[in-house]
């Protein structure tokens, strides 16, 4: 499965018709702990852009929004328990939110691991 | 980084440090070191902590006559406290008001027996210079320090670190304040600060800044913390940040700051009144105000951030307030906030509901500080 990036830093990856979301390493170095994560209900539509989840610090909030056009379809509720999983393994464990992706293809348009690094 | 920005006298041992560096009051500041803000937080309330605040403003107020009595006489002017019954090195809080009772800034006073010295806010120095040398100044000789270093040492070890490099400091007590040697150089040491921990704030000539501050963090307690850190600190302590909870549009009744007004100076006392707005102030006093500066809980654990709107009623009908500081309290381990609220929502308990992402979140009004302090007395 390929890996897919936004310079707004989530990352995402397809499986199936489902994909899953997250932030990258690398914005949650920036954030610093995590104290809150919340995505949007199950069955939320979103567009490329909408905010689809929020992540909190001590000091901020921080909208995380969604890589491509589709259907929020589940939340990552360990982090409700325990939102610093997002810093320490933020693209496995610490993925935030599950989405029906409306166009598979749209991905396509999207960062590949190695553009990223080079932002 | 702009190259209009003021840097600090230990703005290279910053960098050094590994700080994360961001504009705030026209400075270029520590937002947070290597440990990151929650470590910091949590290191400063169970050992020690060193902020550079130099970005705040220190002052000197002599009295032509010199007598420094006649200086707090003076500051009385413009400040609702009781300076001139200040005993000689110690130090206390106070409020410049305006015209209308509201406040321009918040600030520290202490007696050093020729003169006063005064801790100002960074954003509001210059002009609370000009205005005290304004109004002062035919009685008194107004001097800036603007390019002095401050640094703040916070936390319960701060005592034990600080002592074997100033031994003066053990002697001292809450909001003492004494000019001495920190690690052979010359410094204005009060017991004081601003994170509700037990700790000193220290004055010093730019030059001998970066010495005493490597000479406190080779200390094994000490760690260097950002101001990201004393914020979450400061609120926890139930203490006001100028320009969120405290402005020239809120009073100090308002603010729930009336203790920072003294018996002399309150209705009845041997200097009742006397200062801008006195009228404003001692009316509200007297009859009450119709919002109040209050301590906040949100249930659950997303933080209630400043700006969030305050309701009666869970369908956010009814609003009667709104939150000026909000955080998660990394040693409260909950979200925490103060905010102002209709006087009739006021008491603590009180069930209310704030705005947070078009939801309606529960919170009740909560006594403050929300940690318990841990002043020397």
């Amino acid at each position: 499965m390929t890996t897919y990036y936004t310079k707004s830093h989530e990352w995402i990856r397809l499986d199936g018709e489902e994909a899953t979301v997250g932030i990258t390493a690398h914005a949650s170095e920036e954030l610093g702990e995590l104290v809150f994560v919340e995505a949007k209900d199950e069955g939320t539509e979103v567009a490329a852009g909408d905010t689809a989840a929020v992540v909190e610090s001590v000091k901020a909030a921080s909208d995380i929004y969604a890589p491509v056009a589709g259907t929020l379809s589940g939340f990552n509720t360990k982090l409700s328990d325990e939102p610093t999983l997002v810093g320490s393994d933020a693209e496995g464990e610490g993925w935030i939110y599950k989405m029906t992706v409306s166009n598979p293809d749209d991905l396509k348009g999207l960062l590949t691991a190695e553009q990223y690094k080079s932002l | 980084m702009s190259d209009t920005l003021h840097q600090t006298p230990l703005h290279a041992l910053n960098l050094e440090l590994g700080a994360k560096m961001v504009p705030f009051a026209g400075y270029e500041m520590p937002i947070q070191y290597k440990a990151g803000l929650m470590a910091e937080h949590l290191h400063t309330r169970s050992s020690a902590g060193l902020f550079d605040v130099s970005h705040m403003g220190q002052l000197r107020i002599a009295a032509k006559s010199g007598d420094v009595r006649d200086a707090a006489l003076a500051l009385e002017t413009l400040i609702p406290a009781d300076y001139a019954a200040l005993g000689v090195h110690r130090q206390r809080y106070g409020l410049l008001t305006n015209d209308e009772g509201g406040i321009r800034d918040d600030l520290m006073v202490a007696n050093m027996g020729q003169d006063l010295f005064v801790v100002v806010n960074a954003s509001c120095k210059h002009q609370d210079a000009d205005l005290i040398e304004k109004a002062l100044g035919d009685r008194c000789i107004v001097t800036r320090h603007f390019d002095r270093a401050l640094i703040a040492l916070q936390g319960p070890e701060a005592q034990n670190a600080l002592t074997s490099l100033c031994p003066a400091a053990a002697d001292m007590k809450f909001m003492d304040a004494i000019e001495t040697e920190l690690a052979g150089v010359s410094v204005t040491l009060s017991r004081s600060g601003y994170t509700g921990e037990d700790g000193y704030e220290i004055g010093i000539a730019a030059k001998d800044a970066e010495t005493v501050a490597r000479a406190l963090l080779a200390q094994p307690q000490i760690l260097p913390i950002g101001l990201g850190a004393r914020d979450s600190l400061r609120l926890e302590a139930g203490l006001c940040l100028y320009g969120n909870d405290i402005d020239p549009t809120t009073t100090p009744i308002e603010a729930s700051l009336a203790w920072a007004i003294q018996k002399a100076r309150r209705e009845g006392g041997s200097r009742e009144g006397g200062y801008p707005g006195a009228d404003i102030v001692l009316r509200q006093a007297r009859e009450g105000v119709s919002r109040k500066r209050v301590g906040l809980m949100a249930e659950g654990r997303a933080p209630v951030r400043a700006g969030a709107k305050l309701f009666a009623d869970a369908e956010g009908t009814k609003e009667i307030g709104v939150v000026t500081s909000g955080a998660f309290g990394p040693t409260v381990n909950a979200p925490v906030a103060m905010g102002y609220v209709a006087t009739e929502f006021a008491d603590v308990d009180t069930a209310l509901f704030a705005e947070l992402r078009g939801k309606f979140v529960p919170v009740h009004v909560r006594a403050m500080p929300f940690v318990a302090p841990g002043f020397k007395r």
